[in-house]
């Protein structure tokens, strides 16, 4: 039994249980002590993610190599600078609680369980340790109508799509026999005799995962979600659990059901197009910047999806380039909005960004350096996020969607354009309340990524290489 | 390494940024950092102008190589570098950029008031992106500072430039990055097709024929708007009324030249046959920019946007230069732009003199300014002459060789390029007339002051060019001569290869 090769998984469990008795007991706020802690032990798991060997554990159902290493190592990093965010907030809105961070870190223990999920009943388990406490702290702000509408939603419609995963993966089981990735691989070698229902089956899992990552036609919640959460938990909502929710789905699609990719690519395909169309058209008209950013999240999934409906070695590369390049750019940009408070209350109209060059240029620097990013101009960390997956769509000879991905870019670049003519051009507002020091950290740090990764690409592209070879050998 | 013996292109590109460290860190009063501001961005411009006539002195012009050259890994995966390097159509860009940024920031001296230290940084930010671009040997590094110059210059107009600056900002933007991600894909296919990214390589490897129309399209879509070309120029008359004075000044100086260097670059070279093919389309848009954009300019009640219908129709002789394939054209085409850079430049810097003392660039507010102010009526006369190719000063060896280019080609397009030309001493000569001449229509007019020093030092370069690239274009001509040669042999060679097997 190599149960050690699951160690940060363990070590994460088994500190979240003696964090949550540490806040229980003493009378006092343990908030800030239940933070750190968390921090600590989100530390220690990144490290042992470091060390961890590579194979297969617990009767095939877990499996750690150097894509699960690679997406983890993300998918704590965000969960990471979400929860730092969220200190500050939290403390100024009144919601200082230590089931916060402990949430979190059950939520993230769920990514981690699917990312190295080898077996769709692994993958259940671990979506829905992430989903549950997702639902919690959306609701988080419990005495604000949006909040609680937004926990709802969520879950009402997270509860549909577990109910579509299990559908699919019961279907695929029923007509493949099995619910073990490597053994459907086996199955599935031969793809002329693949059969219908492991199709349809298939198609169910993605419509499932889509709703995940939050990608057209399953992206409706999103908005609403984005808009209602605390701004810290839409923070992490976009950044910690879509890599977790991109790791699976190229895991699924890349690993079990690889061979028969002719059968799924133009669902995927189709579902690209339409996030990027959508997330550059339906941002523009929105005045409230969390709805603009969940629709510019939506664009980016359409991206990713992009590298993944190409496939092979160089599209895989570019999903996690993407993902990993997204992940920081967006958790500064959201580091910007967790920082927009104004006499006491959170500001969230794009409008309330007005003049922030002149009452706070370090941080219109900042946030023009995300917005920049995002919208994909050189020499920023997005263009060449944007460049790794056109690459291998035009190697491949999608041209429509590479066509199509470039004009949605130049499209979303008005309203991030917009951000930055806000900030700059429009007559100031009275400045924001003092930047916490949270604040601060990740937009120096995510900042001084993007701005600079043009300096030394070569050691994320590295490492996004090693860890598509572990996953398609 | 090269015949500076360090690398000095990488030098000119960067230093600009040496001075934006220098200007973000210092603090204090909003006067102090402003003041400070100026001083860095003046010395850190003139120390990189300094520099870069190290080129104008090292370079070798009987070599029709790339020289100076720089290499570096950078994404070896992926086979791209950090290749640097001019040769004769880049390298007086390249002096160009270096030498009209320090201008631009004298004449933004007083002009600019607000948050001059984020305009300085603006500026060096713009300096650094174009003499990236026009050193650039790598077509991704190429593409990286072509499109990296578009968020400087979109600050420029939007925060500090006219009523309609937003709108203005905004089309420039938009405009440019829609031609030019269509670019992108064109350079990913190219690269994937050829598998490699260094633009020396890319001129060895031939590109067949269908792929070779796709390609040139999609450059195409992004030099024509860069251009600008007729009908995709619209954004330009936008952005350069809107834009401050040095902005124009730059815009029209580097920023339109960076579309036909883009022709000259990738298209001729990398495209023969393509350009050959696509020669009609682009001879008839270039006719008609020229003819239509000068009778548009006749009727324009705003003085910017006169001289930029002129640009439109200046560029118009360009890019039919260009496509002349040969020596006569395409080194007229080089001379025009290079002219137009300085004349243009200095044209816009007429009308931002007028605009501070009256704040208003309306033909019709002004009227016998050249009583007044007979300094400067002396100055903007010369640069009018210049516009309108007056033998003598740098307008004429230009447009005269790509006329004698355009007449090898076919006389009819020779002839609408004639007709440009006399159409823009219409227009120029009406402009000038209205300004600086009749009778003194309006009391605010009398009190206005002649020329200060410090416009004196601006004017002063170049009026000192205009007229030594009008009496002696040879000093300028020699530099591109044997590129040019090379350009137009490898064109001739390519072409009859191409119908030899259409032939088989």
């Amino acid at each position: 039994m190599s149960w050690t090769l699951a160690l940060p998984e363990i070590v994460l469990a088994l500190s979240g249980l003696g964090i949550l008795v540490a806040g229980v007991l003493p009378r006092r706020d343990m908030t800030f002590p239940c933070t750190m802690l968390v921090l600590g032990a989100f530390v220690l798991a990144g490290v042992l993610v470091l060390m961890q060997g590579e194979g297969t554990a617990f009767g095939g159902q877990y499996v750690a190599d150097g894509f699960s290493a690679f997406m983890k190592l993300l998918a704590l990093a965000g969960a990471a600078l979400g929860l730092v965010l969220a200190l500050d907030w939290n403390r100024a809105e009144g919601l200082s609680r230590f089931e916060f961070p402990v949430l979190v870190l059950f939520a993230t223990l769920g990514m981690l369980v699917m990312i190295s999920a080898n077996d769709l009943m692994s993958l259940y388990l671990g979506l829905e340790l992430l989903s549950l406490p997702l639902y919690v702290i959306a609701a988080f702000a419990r005495d604000n109508a949006r909040s609680a509408e937004a926990g709802l939603k969520y879950f009402v419609l997270g509860a549909l799509a577990s109910g579509l995963l299990l559908y699919g993966a019961s279907l695929v089981y029923g007509f493949a026999g099995t619910t073990n990735f490597d053994r459907l691989a086996d199955a599935l070698s031969s793809p002329q005799e693949v059969s219908a229902g492991v199709v349809v089956g298939i198609v169910f899992v993605i419509a499932a995962l889509a709703f995940k990552v939050a990608a057209v036609p399953f992206h409706m919640w999103t908005p609403d979600v984005y808009e209602g959460a605390p701004t810290p938990v839409t923070a992490f909502f976009a950044s910690a659990p879509k890599v977790a929710a991109v790791a699976l789905m190229v895991r699924v699609l890349a690993g079990p059901f690889g061979e028969i990719q002719g059968q799924w690519q133009q669902v995927v395909v189709l579902a690209s197009l339409g996030s990027m169309v959508l997330g550059a058209l339906a941002a523009i008209g929105q005045a409230n910047i969390k709805r603009l950013m969940a629709y510019s999240s939506i664009g980016h999934i359409g991206f990713v999806l992009m590298g993944l409906a190409v496939g092979g070695e160089s599209g895989l590369r570019g999903v996690l380039v993407y993902m990993a390049i997204y992940l920081f750019m967006n958790l500064g940009a959201f580091a910007v909005l967790v920082a927009m408070r104004r006499e006491g209350r959170a500001v969230e109209g794009v409008a309330d960004l007005a003049g922030l060059g002149r009452t706070d240029p370090a941080m219109a620097l900042a946030m023009a350096v995300f917005m920049f990013s995002m919208a994909g101009i050189p020499p920023l960390a997005g263009f060449f996020a944007k460049l790794y997956v056109l690459l291998p769509a035009v190697e491949q000879g999608f041209w429509i969607l590479a066509v199509v991905a470039v004009l949605s870019s130049v499209v979303s670049a008005y309203y991030y354009l917009r951000i930055v003519k806000v900030m700059y051009v429009d007559a100031p507002l009275p400045g924001f309340a003092p930047r916490p020091m949270g604040v601060s950290l990740v937009l120096a740090g995510t900042g001084a990524f993007t701005l600079f990764f043009f300096l030394l690409p070569a050691p994320l592209l590295a490492a996004a290489r090693k860890a598509v070879a572990a996953l398609i050998g | 390494m090269n015949a500076a013996g360090f690398p000095i292109l990488s030098l000119i590109t960067f230093l600009p940024l040496v001075g934006v460290l220098v200007i973000l860190s210092v603090r204090g009063e909003e006067a102090v950092v402003a003041s400070n501001a100026r001083w860095t961005a003046l010395w850190t411009s003139l120390v990189t102008f300094a520099l870069s006539l190290v080129l104008w002195a090292r370079f070798d012009k009987a070599s029709p190589e790339f020289q100076f050259i720089e290499q570096a890994s950078w994404l070896p995966e992926f086979g791209i570098g950090y290749i640097m390097g001019v040769d004769g159509v880049s390298v007086l860009f390249v002096l160009l950029s270096t030498a009209l940024t320090p201008l631009c920031i004298i004449a933004s001296w007083e002009a600019v008031q607000s948050r001059v230290r984020e305009y300085m940084i603006a500026f060096l930010v713009l300096e650094t992106m174009m003499v990236g671009m026009f050193c650039a040997l790598d077509v991704v590094l190429f593409y990286i500072f072509f499109e990296a110059v578009l968020i400087p210059m979109f600050l420029i107009i939007g925060v500090w430039g006219g009523a309609r600056r937003v709108y203005a900002a905004y089309k420039f933007f938009l405009y440019t990055l829609l031609g030019s991600v269509l670019m992108l894909l064109a350079i990913i296919a190219l690269w994937y097709q050829a598998g490699t990214t260094s633009i020396p390589e890319l001129y060895e490897f031939d590109i067949p024929f269908a792929m070779q129309v796709w390609l040139f399209l999609a450059f195409f879509a992004s030099f024509a708007v860069k251009v600008p070309m007729w009908p995709v120029h619209t954004w330009l008359p936008d952005a350069h009324v809107e834009a401050p004075t040095a902005g124009s000044v730059i815009l029209a100086g580097v920023l339109l030249k960076m579309g036909a260097y883009g022709f000259l670059r990738f298209s001729l070279p990398m495209l023969p046959d393509a350009s050959q093919y696509f020669a009609p389309m682009i001879y008839a848009l270039s006719i008609v920019a020229v003819v239509y954009t000068s009778l548009v300019a006749l009727a324009q009640e705003d003085m910017k946007k006169l001289i930029a219908y002129s640009s439109v129709a200046h560029m118009g002789m360009v890019t039919l230069g260009i496509f002349t394939f040969n020596q006569q054209g395409i080194e007229g085409a080089l001379f025009t732009m290079l002219s137009h850079g300085v004349v243009s430049g200095a044209l816009f810097l007429c009308v931002g003199v007028l605009y501070d003392r009256e704040h208003t660039r309306e033909i019709a507010r002004y009227g016998g300014v050249a009583k007044i102010m007979p300094a400067y009526a002396m100055v903007f006369m010369l640069f009018t002459m210049a516009s309108v190719a007056l033998p003598g000063t740098a307008g004429f060896p230009g447009e005269f060789l790509v006329i004698l280019g355009a007449w090898a080609v076919n006389p009819w397009v020779a002839f609408g390029a004639a007709l440009g030309m006399i159409l823009g001493a219409a227009y120029m000569l009406l402009l000038y007339r209205r300004v600086a001449f009749g009778r003194i229509t309006r009391e605010s007019l009398k009190g206005l002051l002649d020329l200060s020093p410090r416009e004196h030092a601006v004017f002063a370069p170049l009026i000192v060019l205009t007229l030594w690239m009008g009496v002696h274009p040879q000093s300028f001509l020699s530099f591109f001569s044997a590129t040019v040669a090379e350009l137009v042999q490898q064109h001739q060679a390519a072409i009859s290869a191409g119908s030899r097997f259409a032939g088989l």
